[in-house]
């Protein structure tokens, strides 16, 4: 951990976004504005060192590898959507992009998600006490899954185990909202810790 | 009642501060018991043989580092402690530092060597092209380290080829990165995977424990506490505990005060209500 000016501008800034808590006020807006600009500024310097040089500039210019030009004028074509009349040129980059992300993701997805969890489902139920994890895992599936089917209206048995759906439903999304109060928690720790320990050298170093 | 449900909310945040800060300037060591799904994660690690390669991906940026640096050195240093050889990127720009911090923590606490225990390959951009090309070629992605050595040249990285060569692939995420990771690396290339996330993203991923596409799965600060109290380390994870438990009791406190305040205000109106309400569009 550092112990220099660094840490010193680190605790005022938190202390500038901690004072939103009393009412919105400037060196909130200071330290919002600072965070914007310093991040944006570390990205384009990341991805132009980490993207564009060894992607582009070095195979391109130093290596004579003419293929990469196909890159970059796709990319450069994108920056055709800042003027009108060139507007629709960047769409072919778009459509490039569009079916080559969709290549990827959709049998990733059909593959690692769909089909994975859909024989995890149909799979025979353990032994002994994991049974009964299995079948509350399966009676909410089909719950759940008799919930979002608007096909029919939710009467009679689909209505029950629409119901049925609900109750699980609302149980994961506590679970859920529970762990995203322990995140928030986690992060204002964090903040904290950082500010007795390195700032204030309150607590014990790790 | 009213004044307790008309509340200045400033109060409520003052008392959150010194629910967090009270248990860390003096600590309670509440236990904390680690909960079977961080247990398989840890016992995945230690059932690896000593000299196995070990690719951890910490895709994580300061934002949620509060949650994932504790587990990040917690996992490393459990590998070094196993003499797991560890090969450490991220697919965040800002990742790099945070890595780099974990690495060093790390490093000296298990006395462990660059290039002969761990390798640091820094960051590449592109989620799902960086993970579907290390399956083809590890040094397609990655040619040199991130201090611009050639991985050829780096001992613990000299044969690798892909995932085949790793006996177990950690993501310690905070995003849509592990998903990737699920469906490229481990459905495609069958890597074996462990997930550390967020705490708001852990019951997304219990599915996948059950269809043994995760082999463990470590949730935000809890589940960096519980690995740590596996591995025997008192460290951020198991010290921010006593802060987290304390702040969950005035949560449910307030909770239960609010709730019983309205119940007695709308009981209250009830009784002193001298007739039923007029219509709606009654009153001027």
């Amino acid at each position: 951990m550092t112990h220099g000016i660094e840490t010193w501008i680190a605790a005022f800034l938190t202390l500038c976004v901690f004072s939103f808590l009393y009412r919105d006020n400037p060196f909130y807006r200071l330290a919002e504005h600072l965070f914007v600009g310093a991040s944006a500024g570390y990205l384009l310097a990341v991805e132009y060192h980490n993207v564009l040089v060894p992607n582009v500039f070095q195979p391109l210019f130093r290596d004579h590898r003419l293929i990469f030009a196909i890159p970059l004028a796709l990319g450069l074509l994108i920056l055709a959507r800042a003027f009108d009349r060139t507007a629709t040129w960047s769409r072919w980059a778009v459509a490039f992009y569009v079916g080559i992300y969709s290549g990827i993701a959709i049998p990733g997805y059909m593959q690692g998600f769909i089909l994975a969890q859909l024989a995890d489902a149909a799979k025979p139920f353990p032994p002994g006490w994991a049974a009964v994890n299995a079948a509350l895992g399966l009676v909410g599936l089909m719950g759940v899954l008799a919930y979002f089917f608007f096909s029919a209206p939710h009467r009679g048995p689909h209505g029950f185990a629409s119901r049925v759906g609900i109750w699980f439903l609302m149980v994961a999304f506590g679970a859920s909202f529970g762990y995203t109060v322990m995140a928030r928690v986690s992060l204002l720790i964090a903040r904290v810790q950082f500010l007795l320990r390195d700032w204030l050298h309150i607590l014990p170093t790790s | 009642m009213r004044r307790l449900l008309g509340l200045d909310r400033r109060i409520i945040f003052l008392l959150v501060g010194a629910g967090v800060a009270l248990p860390l300037l003096r600590p309670l060591n509440l236990p904390v018991t680690p909960t079977p799904r961080v247990r398989a994660a840890f016992d995945t690690i230690e059932k690896l043989p000593p000299g196995t390669r070990v690719l951890v991906s910490m895709d994580f940026e300061p934002d949620i580092m509060a949650e994932l640096s504790p587990m990040a050195v917690a996992v490393v240093r459990h590998c070094f402690q196993r003499h797991l050889r560890v090969v450490v990127m991220t697919l965040y720009p800002a990742g790099v530092g945070l890595a780099q911090q974990a690495i060093r923590i790390a490093a000296a606490a298990e006395h462990a060597k660059p290039g002969e225990d761990y390798a640091f390959l820094g960051y590449k951009s592109g989620f799902q092209t960086v993970i579907l090309g290390i399956g083809e070629s590890l040094k397609s992605q990655y040619p040199t380290d991130f201090y611009g050595t050639p991985v050829d040249r780096i001992p613990i990285l000299q044969g690798v080829t892909n995932y085949a060569q790793f006996g177990l692939v950690v993501n310690l995420s905070g995003s849509a990165a592990a998903d990737y990771w699920i469906q490229l690396a481990q459905t495609r290339y069958h890597a074996p995977l462990v997930l550390g996330c967020t705490a708001v993203m852990a019951t997304d991923y219990y599915p996948y424990l059950s269809s043994r596409q995760l082999l463990g799965l470590i949730g935000g600060m809890k589940g960096a506490a519980e690995y740590e109290r596996l591995l025997g380390i008192f460290g951020d994870g198991r010290r921010g505990m006593d802060a987290q438990s304390l702040v969950h009791v005035i949560i449910v406190l307030l909770v239960l005060i609010g709730n019983a305040a309205m119940l007695a205000m709308r009981r209250g109106g009830r009784a002193g209500a001298p007739g039923p309400a007029p219509a709606a569009g009654g009153a001027p």
